[in-house]
């Protein structure tokens, strides 16, 4: 079956990964995937501003970054979630910390949702 | 000849990785998920099975978006744990057979004309590592050799379910065309229901969930028909990688035996396991 990528777009509070969101995130995204080696994870916790500043990140998106508004960098920054949440090896937030923030919520109110606390 | 003896639906979740490496496979919230392997490796230690080929995807682990492949394989003699983010997993490369890989690729390219992003060198992430040795033993060393097979389900335009399909029915080609006997098994991993970006965030759907896990047994057309839309609307956007289900299942004989199954969702993903006998070559 095909699909446009207008029918995509209409699933409220998601943003799909597509084209324009990839190139937009590119920046973002290879900065984060720069947090799969041991070495930038280190660069990170003892100067992240110049690991920013390295990947060429834009004043806005270290601006979003230390504010940790995933929210906007999923949606306006075009941040891919599989990469942005590498973050939380550095800054210590888990991915239901991010989670929770995406929906507006604290982790508590967000993990009285659930069923379970401890798996996932 | 090569035959397909086996055919297995799994969740990858990383946090599963991790649980079972700090031994929580007793813990209370953990308990439910690795009971629900173990008749299935128990299954499978009797099956003898030479090679699991493993439908998956990478999540930023090994592929970046400067060249990303749609549909990628392993043709190596070891694939190591990629690191993550938070380090590798003290796990041990898992074995590959590249003269079985190679006679994969060639059957895929030139017989049914899948063009794949061929690899050399591949580190594997939860997309593989997480169920692997909760269905094959790891210790003293790996009791199974893989073919690592990476489809993008991250970076649309994505593969539609029915090239996944088709993807599988070439795969049954290659093992059955290949002169050795070999027994292999044929994984497609990820989903169930979850939703890990956006407002929407935390969306599972149970029911949804169990209904796939029927159909794919004995309505896997139903599945194959829905577009990518369907998928994120009815499991999230992030389930849309259910589709490399179909790809395990477009491998196996059109009638399979149902031999375990199990579902726990506690958290933020509906973990699915499914195994299935292939009838054809029982
Ligand atoms: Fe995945």
């Amino acid at each position: 079956m095909s699909e446009t990528r207008q029918d995509l777009a209409k699933i409220e509070g998601t943003y799909v990964f597509d084209g324009a969101q990839s190139s937009k995130g590119y920046r973002l995204n290879k900065f984060f995937f720069s947090l799969n080696r041991a070495e930038n994870r280190a660069a990170y916790k003892e100067d992240p501003e110049a690991l920013m500043e390295r990947f060429g990140l834009t004043d806005w998106e270290k601006r979003k970054l230390r504010e940790k508004d995933w929210l906007a960098l999923a949606r306006e920054g075009g941040a891919n979630i599989y990469f942005m949440y590498k973050m939380g090896s550095v800054t210590g937030d888990s991915l239901q910390h991010i989670g929770a923030a995406f929906r507006g919520e604290t982790l508590e109110e967000f993990l009285s949702t659930r069923k379970v606390k401890g798996a996932r | 000849m090569g035959r397909i003896v086996a055919g297995i639906g799994s969740s990858h979740v990383p946090a599963a990785g991790a649980a079972f490496d700090q031994g929580k496979q007793d813990a209370p919230e953990w308990k439910p998920l690795f009971d629900g392997y173990r008749p299935a490796m128990d299954w499978l230690r009797e099956a003898h099975v030479d090679v699991a080929i493993f439908i998956y995807n990478d999540h930023g682990s090994e592929f970046f978006f400067d060249k990303y492949p749609t549909f990628a394989m392993g043709v190596a003699k070891s694939y190591p744990p990629a690191d993550e983010g938070w380090g590798p997993r003290p796990l041990d490369p898992v074995p590959g057979d590249p003269g079985f890989s190679w006679h994969v690729a060639e059957s895929l390219v030139r017989e049914s004309e899948f063009d794949m992003t061929v690899c050399q060198e591949l580190s594997v992430d939860h997309g593989l590592l997480m169920p692997l040795p909760l269905l094959w033993s790891h210790q003293p060393e790996w009791d199974i050799k893989v073919v690592p097979v990476a489809v993008n389900v991250v970076q649309h335009p994505l593969p539609t379910a029915r090239r996944l399909w088709k993807l599988g029915q070439a795969l049954r080609k290659a093992v059955e065309s290949y002169p050795e006997d070999v027994r292999v098994a044929v994984l497609g991993t990820g989903g169930l229901s979850h939703q890990l970006h956006g407002e929407r965030f935390g969306f599972r759907n149970e029911e949804w969930d169990r209904r796939f896990m029927e159909r794919i047994v004995s309505r896997p057309e139903e599945l194959v028909e829905l577009s990518h839309h369907d998928y994120m609307v009815q499991g999230g956007a992030e389930a849309v990688e259910m589709i490399m289900w179909l790809g395990m299942r477009g491998a196996m004989s059109p009638e399979v035996k149902l031999v375990h199954q199990n579902y726990y969702a506690p958290m933020l993903t509906g973990m699915g396991l499914l195994l299935l006998e292939d009838t054809a070559s029982s």
